[in-house]
């Protein structure tokens, strides 16, 4: 994985700079001559969309926590006024909001795209660890940044997360108290909401360096799953993954600025237009897209204390797929039968987020049990047995192989074959 | 990947969602019976380049003034607003004017006292009660909602699979279509159906028993600019008055949507090219490609 050029500082400031901190050589080797597997497709470039929609969360955040007032009496009103009388308010609110949603649909995307290549396997499994991390820190931090304008889902969504505590035995209840601030859902808790929402995302951020860096120890997983051997299989980050990156990332903005100026409330929901009201429950408490899945486990079962260790499982169990999956072979590429599987894992994700927000009543609680037990028999059954018992296809020898035998990955150009041959 | 490998899995997954989709659909025609939808109307400021109907605002302004509030009030909305640009056009004279129609209570003044005075632009329209129990007192227990964000507050379930067409046809105007269908829809109680006290029967408000009474009949309001004064006029006005009062800079927020997604759409192809550029060499030579790095 070595090869490429490394930094010659041009001028004498660089190369003075560069003996006392060498950043500048850093950056260099991270960013620009980094060698990527040059068969990496579309699906890789959610990595840096992430940090891009990190950043622009980040930005947005703290220009609205300027005119933001985390009290309860005025929390509602400062956000009403971010929108009509703050310059382009109404496009830092929305661009924040409909970010959130943005930031977790290409986490999933990334998360899928690792499980389908087997990018958890050895020896990326810290690297994989260390993003179910960035998971439950994007979690918890959009739940607290929803409460924030106090409005009706953000109070009953606040309260209904955090008295799942209350099923901790002997102590929940003291532990939900503690929480709270007080006694009930108030004023203490969003001041401390806002104080958390405010600091998370410095955290998520420190965990990105660590996942990046532990990116740029192993390398990147690709495609086909097979390490690069010569530096024929990889091509320098610069200019081939940025400008690949930078292509789809303009392709993404388009969708999020779809939503951001034409369909801004469509991700969520009307409820949390009215002002928070402790004494009246909206007749349907659900959380945003994102937590669908999560919260359809959660009420599959029908034990309070059972339901909520399922949903923390139901996270939890990630971080434990690279010994879950037996398989030697990484990519789905190669495992004719682990791709159906995982195209239903996805299917049943998207069913468990659909009956997430559903009422939990009748046929809705039974689908939600058998999908509940699907998604964990995924990674406790069907995952451990597939590797011993499936027959995986012939690995290629080599990226550069793979590529000139199979064809070019989704997006780039095809080769001339003549060319190939004349080679 | 060809459809036939997938067969499999298809199978698995639509026996699943065959299950899960059953009692859906068991639910969704119960609550066809129980409740109609509002119809979705045309409003001038749908789609990626909607802009109100300036007239439209002011008629449903009118309407606001002389019917709603008197119990609803509108206090994120300030006088100045409706001299501002994307809104109902007034001048700001006649902003100036409609303030100076209200009483503003002010104070502590030198005296200690607080006093009334005559709106300024700057001044937030005034609530009709003030506060909760005495609007609740004066309206048999209810509490007439601020109406401010109502028009984003309100909506009604659109369901698989118009949810996701509905990102295409960018509809969402829900919230004005169902407050317009709320305000045309006091039908008499069919029969055998008991309205609590105080309460009057209402087509398309949750659970039929609404505590408002029908807020405005033909001929209540007199337009200034001859448009005819029916219910139907008033509430597609009013509900348009109300769009714009929940989102006053949808306007700009459109215009600029249509830039932005200009630039993006210019920018993608330009990255697409130079993408194509880049990589053309590496599908040709790879082993030279990277020597030359």
């Amino acid at each position: 994985m070595s090869g490429h050029a490394t930094y010659q500082p041009q001028n004498g400031f660089m190369r003075w700079l560069d003996r006392r901190l060498p950043i500048a050589s850093l950056v260099y080797s991270s960013f620009v001559a980094y060698p990527t597997p040059r068969n990496l497709n579309y699906w890789w470039t959610f990595g840096g969309i992430l940090a891009i929609m990190l950043a622009i969360q980040m930005v947005t955040g703290i220009v609205l926590a300027m005119h933001y007032t985390p009290h309860v009496d005025f929390a509602f009103k400062s956000v009403e006024s971010i929108m009509r009388d703050v310059n382009y308010g109404w496009l830092l609110r929305y661009v924040h909001a409909n970010g959130a949603s943005m930031f977790f649909a290409a986490a999933y995307i990334h998360m899928f795209r690792g499980m389908y290549y087997g990018s958890y396997k050895e020896p990326r499994e810290v690297l994989w660890i260390l993003g179910v991390i960035l998971l439950l820190l994007m979690i918890a931090t959009g739940f607290m940044g929803y409460v924030l304008p106090w409005g009706q889902m953000s109070f009953w969504a606040a309260t209904v997360i955090t008295n799942l505590f209350s099923a901790i035995p002997l102590v929940g209840e003291s532990v939900v108290t503690w929480l709270w601030g007080g006694y009930a859902v108030g004023n203490p808790t969003l001041q401390r909401f806002y104080s958390l929402h405010y600091l998370l995302p410095f955290v998520i951020a420190g965990v990105v360096v660590l996942h990046i860096w532990a990116l740029h120890v192993v390398g990147q997983n690709n495609p086909t799953g097979i390490e690069p051997k010569t530096d024929k299989d990889t091509v320098p980050f610069t200019p081939y993954a940025t400008i690949k990156d930078s292509f789809f990332m303009a392709l993404f903005f388009i969708v999020f600025a779809w939503f951001v100026f034409y369909m801004p409330n469509f991700m969520g929901h009307a409820d949390n237009y009215i002002p928070a009201n402790p004494s009246v429950t909206p007749a349907h408490i659900v959380p945003e897209w994102y937590y669908l899945p999560f919260y359809a486990i959660l009420r599959a079962i029908p034990d309070k204390l059972m339901g909520v260790m399922a949903l923390v499982a139901s996270i939890v169990i990630l971080a434990f797929v690279p010994w879950l999956d037996t398989s030697r072979v990484r990519s789905a590429r190669y495992r004719p039968l682990y791709r159906q599987f995982f195209w239903v894992f996805v299917i049943v994700c998207i069913g468990l987020g659909w009956l997430g927000g559903k009422p939990a009543e009748g046929g809705y609680v039974i689908a939600a049990r058998i999908l509940t037990f699907y998604y964990f028999a995924h990674f406790l059954l069907i995952l451990p047995l597939l590797g011993i018992f499936e027959k995986t296809k012939p690995l290629p020898n080599s990226i550069t192989e793979s590529v000139l035998r199979e064809g070019v990955p989704i997006g780039a150009s095809a080769p001339r074959p003549t060319s190939v041959v004349s080679r | 990947m060809t459809f036939q490998r997938f067969l499999p899995a298809l199978v698995v997954a639509a026996g699943l969602l065959a299950l899960a989709g059953k009692p859906a659909a068991a639910q969704g025609q119960e609550h066809a019976h129980e409740q109609p939808e509002p119809p979705a109307l045309k409003w001038s400021f749908a789609g990626p380049f909607g802009k109100f109907d300036r007239a439209q605002l002011q008629r449903g302004f009118k309407v606001y003034r002389e019917v709603c509030a008197n119990c609803h009030s509108l206090s994120f909305v300030a006088f100045r607003n409706l001299a501002e640009p994307g809104g109902p056009g007034f001048s700001m004279g006649q902003a100036q004017a409609v303030a100076g129609e209200y009483k503003i209570k002010d104070g502590p003044n030198e005296q200690g006292e607080m006093f009334e005075r005559p709106g300024r632009l700057a001044d937030y329209f005034p609530a009709p009660f003030p506060n909760e129990q005495a609007a609740r007192a004066a309206n048999g227990g209810a509490y007439p909602p601020d109406m401010s964000v109502i028009a984003k507050a309100r909506t009604y379930e659109r369901g698989f699979p118009r949810f996701l067409m509905d990102v295409v046809t960018q509809y969402q105007e829900q919230g004005v279509d169902y407050i317009t269908a709320l305000l045309k829809g006091y039908e008499k109680a069919p029969e055998g159906m008991q309205m609590a006290p105080g309460m009057t029967y209402n087509k398309y408000f949750p659970g039929h028993g609404i505590a408002m009474p029908p807020p405005i009949s033909d001929g209540q309001v007199t337009y200034d600019d001859g448009t005819p004064g029916t219910v139907d006029q008033y509430a597609r006005d009013v509900s348009a008055f109300l769009a714009w009062t929940a989102e006053p800079h949808l306007e700009a927020r459109k215009r600029l949507g249509f830039q932005v997604v200009i630039f993006l759409l210019v920018l993608s192809g330009l990255l697409y090219f130079t993408k194509k550029k880049v990589w053309h060499e590496v599908q040709l030579h790879p082993e030279e490609m990277s020597k030359k790095s």
